[in-house]
């Protein structure tokens, strides 16, 4: 039996109309590679950590062919900012703001996301 | 302060937000009228302007916010009252006021009407009965598609025009049987004449849907509910349908002009002048569909109804503006089908001529209109219009080459390459916002734009229908090498390197961390990034090929690796459309044992999966979902299958045909032959997929000369083709070496698949880069066969590596309890599977439930109790 207290389990967790949802262990989390995450009201949303640790959030709905996939995508770096590009047409999406790069009339919803 | 409504504050009221409306908006903005004017919109639809001729694609995932064309903070930013669900009701000219539905009365000195156009329907019986619709708003379209997915499985669309194909085109993809009724005798009769119509027909009946041209609708049939059944049709049979969509053309929506005294059409639509100000009351303007404009037409598209929002606010300014009329060029992409017509298409004017190019059997047809001098006048194109933005833009003069080679086919003759250069600068690219070539050109040299986006932004061309962005795009690219601007051969934006000097860099340096690799030989500004989704593949396809060689894990899903593979290799599958995916256990050479094909039916039903033998001689089992991929395998590996690199820029299959054992024309043993090379480069990563056959005399039966490597049996041994290719564009492979021996041809094998690796671009297959690389196939011979390189020791002992280390990637997995962890859905709720993918029947198997891809989500149920480590209060 040990008492030591847990100090590296970071849990990975999503603003949701003001409250904080736990998600995942930070530590499920892979640089560069999404995962989804189920929300209470059935929404998707697709989790993504970059090299540098920082922790994204938007809508798993590709809006272009209306799959959950987004969290399946390559992630990159374009102009300074984070993105995801969907993984069945390829339509490359800003992690922080939910903004299509490819098309600018299209948008999916973005989430704040945290660890602690 | 603009929403002062003092006297001294003129007003300006605006009936109608649609497309036209909101860029009447734009357009008195832009003009600063917003800032001296009181502008109050009346909108009569539940919400504000929306993309309307993009309202099919709803259908393809878009939802009504996506569609939006209003931004809320230009209107708060201009002051402007919008009333949204709150139609005008009556107008009364004396005293200037409008009356709105809620009551609401406004005074106006300026008043712009912009109500559209209402859905024509037929005063056919029943027309108005349960299951009947019409396709205009958004609201529509949401009845219909809750009809449909509640009520019905057969739809009928009345008419064949633009918009009754598109509606029957969302019917089609709401999952119904679809019927469309056209009572001219050809689809689209605006747009198109007879031979266009008859190639339409063909590739729209190719698709599976029903076409009845030359009948006409007498008669909605009802059931006891009242609601529809069927229809009656003109030559007296009776057509089956749950609902019935009227698609019968629009009528403009003018009632509120006609009941405030202003003169209408005899047809309808208000009548304007030249300056859009209605010939009746110079108080009042009419714009957009439900305007007849003064060359007596009333337009139905939305291009000229924005150059009349254009016009009516600048004439408001007092500035100088008309419009005279406009061009009705349109290029649809309906069903899938490119459909362009443009200018005089159907030849109107006298003493023209016709130059026609038709290939009923693919739905090709292309038709210009040539005057007497050589002009272009118009023309229409069906199947193919890739070359719409071109001609259209050289419409009015006489392009400078023969008119036949501008519609021919690519390969047949010698096609006309009229590039975009060809054009003055004075021809209109763009014909949505009205841009000129010389107005592109000048957005890159003066405005210093250097990419499409940027263009786009800079001049509003390619942002309406998008037809232009083509031809936009080799306009930018041409007008950039002109000013020298050297064109990038970088990978892409974070390497400035090719992919065969990435692949030197890894070699030389054994680097086996793409990270290092970006943050030491990346573009500056891209180091310490993400990289990006073209780079990180092509860096993880380059070190999976050189794993045993640079000491980098050969397997695929190992540490930083895992993250740079695309979806598919991600999974080890191939991912659907609806977010399934396919399984493709290796069946080398094409050959299985009863046994064995036992064992993938069994799976593939206690699984429920749809099978369809491939193109590739072996198996697919389609719609898996992420977490059943691991206890599927596990029974394949249990049985001795193995990965079949389906998903993977790597060997797919080596085809065989049953050679000399069985066939009496055989002179090699082929079978075994396409068994040894498929188990010999099974999992070799390349730059793009690679295939193989093997043929056991020259009659071919395993089509080896349409392959990446393809070996043809001879009396003496095996002749080996290179460079094969089928696909999009072709290619008969290239004889490479003669009568060798089964150690000769793996030799060579080895060395040719190993220097395409190393030389070749990202996603090149051999038939393009054969045809690339300097030198061509003689060269590749000297390095491959006379060693003139003096590498193929090395290029031998790098696929000897390859050899001795492969492991299935399959096995690999399922024996790896954190990789497992990944094939999950969902994160926090493991044993939930997507609720997104889900099946219907056909035909005894499974298919994907397209319709529920549309809607995202059906009615939630409790999901509390599913959700795991949530800490939800
Ligand atoms: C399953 C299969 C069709 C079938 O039901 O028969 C198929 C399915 C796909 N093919 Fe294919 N091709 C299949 C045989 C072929 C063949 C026939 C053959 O191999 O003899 C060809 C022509 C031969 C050739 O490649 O030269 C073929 C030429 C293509 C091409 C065009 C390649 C080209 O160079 O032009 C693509 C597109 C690409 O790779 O960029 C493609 C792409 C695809 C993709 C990967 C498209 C995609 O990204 O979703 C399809 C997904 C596979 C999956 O399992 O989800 N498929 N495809 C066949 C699988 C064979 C196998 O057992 O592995
Ligand atoms: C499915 C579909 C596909 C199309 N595809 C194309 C295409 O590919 N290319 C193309 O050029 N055109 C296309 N069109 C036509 C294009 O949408 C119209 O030309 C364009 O919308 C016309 O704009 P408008 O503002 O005049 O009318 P609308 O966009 O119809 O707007 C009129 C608005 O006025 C409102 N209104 C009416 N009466 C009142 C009242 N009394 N008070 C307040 N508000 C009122 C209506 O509710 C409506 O919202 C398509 C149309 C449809 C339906
Ligand atoms: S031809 Fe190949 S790529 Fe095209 S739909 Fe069929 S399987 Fe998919
Ligand atoms: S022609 Fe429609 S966007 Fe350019």
């Amino acid at each position: 039996m040990t008492l030591a207290v847990e100090t590296t389990d970071l849990k990975v967790q999503l603003h949701l109309d003001g409250e904080w949802f736990a998600v995942c262990d930070l530590s499920t989390l892979l640089p560069g590679r999404g995962v989804a995450a189920l929300l209470p009201d059935g929404r998707q949303v697709a989790l993504f950590r970059d090299r540098n640790g920082r922790l994204y959030g938007i809508d798993n709905r590709d809006p272009f062919t209306g799959a959950a996939v987004l969290a399946r995508g390559l992630t990159g770096t374009h102009q300074g900012r984070p993105f995801v590009a969907s993984p069945l047409l390829k339509q490359r999406f800003d992690l922080e703001s939910g903004r299509c790069l490819d098309d600018e009339s299209v948008r999916v919803a973005a989430y704040e996301v945290k660890a602690s | 302060m603009s929403t002062a409504t003092t006297e001294t504050t003129p007003t300006i009221v605006l009936v109608g937000h649609g497309m036209v409306g909101q860029r009447f908006l734009e357009a008195l903005a832009e003009r600063g009228l917003t800032a001296t004017h009181r502008v109050v919109v009346l909108c009569e639809e539940p919400r504000p302007a929306y993309d309307r001729v993009q309202l099919t694609s709803y259908f393809s995932g878009r939802t009504p916010e996506d569609l939006s064309m209003t931004d809320m903070a230009f209107i708060e930013r201009h002051g402007i009252e919008l009333h949204v669900g709150d139609p005008a009701t009556g107008i009364d000219r004396e005293a200037r006021k409008v009356t709105a539905r809620s009551g609401l009365v406004l005074d106006y000195d300026v008043l712009v009407l912009a109500t559209g156009s209402y859905p024509f329907v037929p005063p056919v019986p029943n027309k108005d009965a349960t299951g009947c619709f019409v396709y205009r708003t958004i609201e529509d379209l949401l009845a219909i598609e809750e009809y449909a997915k509640t009520r019905a499985t057969t739809g009928a669309v009345v008419g064949g025009g633009l918009l009754g194909l598109e509606a029957a085109g969302a019917l089609k993809g709401l999952g119904l049987n679809a019927h469309i009724v056209e009572f001219a005798p050809r689809l689209m009769p605006v747009q198109v004449d007879e031979g266009g119509g008859a190639a339409l027909l063909r590739t729209i009946e190719d698709m599976g849907l029903a076409v009845h041209t030359g009948v006409g609708t007498q008669e909605i049939v009802v059931g006891e509910d009242g609601a529809v059944t069927g229809m009656k049709l003109s030559d007296g049979s009776e057509l089956a349908t749950d609902m019935v969509v009227f698609s019968a053309g629009v009528r403009p929506r003018d009632q509120l002009a006609r009941d405030c005294g202003l003169t209408v059409g005899e047809r309808g639509g208000i009548s304007v002048d030249e300056q859009c100000r209605t010939v009746t009351d110079p108080h009042v303007f009419a714009i957009g569909e439900c305007a007849l404009a003064a060359d007596g037409r009333v337009y139905g598209l939305v291009a000229p109804g924005y150059e009349q929002a254009e016009t009516a606010a600048a004439t408001i300014a007092s500035d100088e503006a008309a419009f005279t009329g406009a061009d009705l060029s349109t290029k649809l992409k309906l069903l899938g089908v490119d459909v362009a017509s443009f200018g005089d298409a159907h030849g109107t004017a006298e003493d023209c001529l016709d130059v026609v190019y038709s290939d009923s059997r693919s739905g090709l047809y292309k038709k210009l209109v040539i005057g007497r001098d050589g002009t272009l006048l118009g023309g229409i194109l069906v199947g193919d219009a890739e070359a719409y933005g071109t001609l259209r833009a050289f419409t009015g003069s006489v392009p400078p080459v023969a008119p036949e080679a501008l519609v021919l086919p690519a390969g047949a003759g010698a096609p006309a390459q009229l590039g975009p250069s060809a054009l003055p600068d004075d021809a209109v690219i763009c014909s949505c916002h009205n841009v000129t070539k010389g107005t592109i050109r000048g957005a890159v040299t003066e405005h210093r734009c250097t990419t499409v986006p940027e263009v786009k932004k800079c001049t509003k061309a390619g942002t309406g229908c998008g037809s232009c962005v083509k031809v936009l795009g080799q306009l930018v690219d041409a007008e950039l090498e002109a000013s020298g601007i050297e064109v990038d051969k970088g990978l892409c934006g974070c390497f400035a390197q090719t992919r065969e000097e990435l692949y030197e860099i890894v070699l030389a340096l054994r680097i086996t961390s793409y990270q290092e690799l970006l943050d030491r030989h990346g573009r500056e500004a891209a180091r310490g990034g993400d990289g990006c989704e073209i780079c990180k593949p092509t860096v993880g396809s380059i070190i999976a090929s050189l794993a045993p060689t640079i000491g980098a894990a050969g397997y695929v899903l190992e540490g930083e690796q895992a993250a740079l593979q695309d979806t598919n290799d991600h999974f080890l599958a191939n991912l659907q459309k609806n977010g399934s995916y396919s399984v493709v256990p290796r069946i080398p050479g094409g050959e299985i044992a009863p046994e064995k094909l036992i064992v993938i039916g069994e799976i593939a039903r206690d699984f429920g999966l749809y099978t369809k033998i491939t193109g590739g001689q072996r198996i697919d089992m389609f719609g898996a979902r992420v977490e059943q991929l691991p206890s599927i395998w596990a029974r394949l590996v249990d049985a001795g299958f193995e990965s079949g690199h389906a998903y993977g820029k790597s060997l797919r299959t080596v085809k065989s045909c049953v050679g000399q054992t069985w066939c009496r024309y055989g002179v090699q043993d082929s079978v075994r032959m396409a068994i040894d090379l498929e188990l010999r480069y099974r999992g070799l990563r390349s730059p793009h997929k690679l295939k193989s056959a093997v043929s056991g005399c020259a009659r071919e039966c395993a089509e080896a000369q349409s392959k990446d490597f393809g070996v043809i049996a001879t009396a003496n041994g095996w002749n080996l083709y290179v460079g094969g290719n089928g696909g999009a564009t072709p290619r008969h492979a290239d004889l490479l070496a003669q009568d060798l021996s089964d150690a000769e041809l793996i030799r060579l094998i080895d060395r040719f698949l190993m220097f395409y690796i190393r030389t070749a671009d990202r996603l090149e297959r051999t038939s393009t880069w054969l045809e690339r690389i300097p030198g061509g196939l003689d060269h590749v011979r000297d390095v491959v066969v006379h060693d003139s390189l003096g590498i193929c020791d090395e290029l031998e002992s790098l696929m000897a590596a390859h050899v001795a280390h492969y492991r299935d990637e399959w096995a690999e997995t399922i024996n790896d309890p954190e990789k497992l962890a990944r094939f999950v859905s969902f994160v926090n709720a493991p044993d939930t599977p997507d609720p997104v993918v889900a099946f219907v029947p056909e035909r005894d198997q499974i298919k994907p439930d397209l319709p529920l891809l549309s809607i995202g989500l059906r009615p939630a149920e409790p999901l509390e109790d599913v959700l795991e480590g949530s800490t939800q209060r």
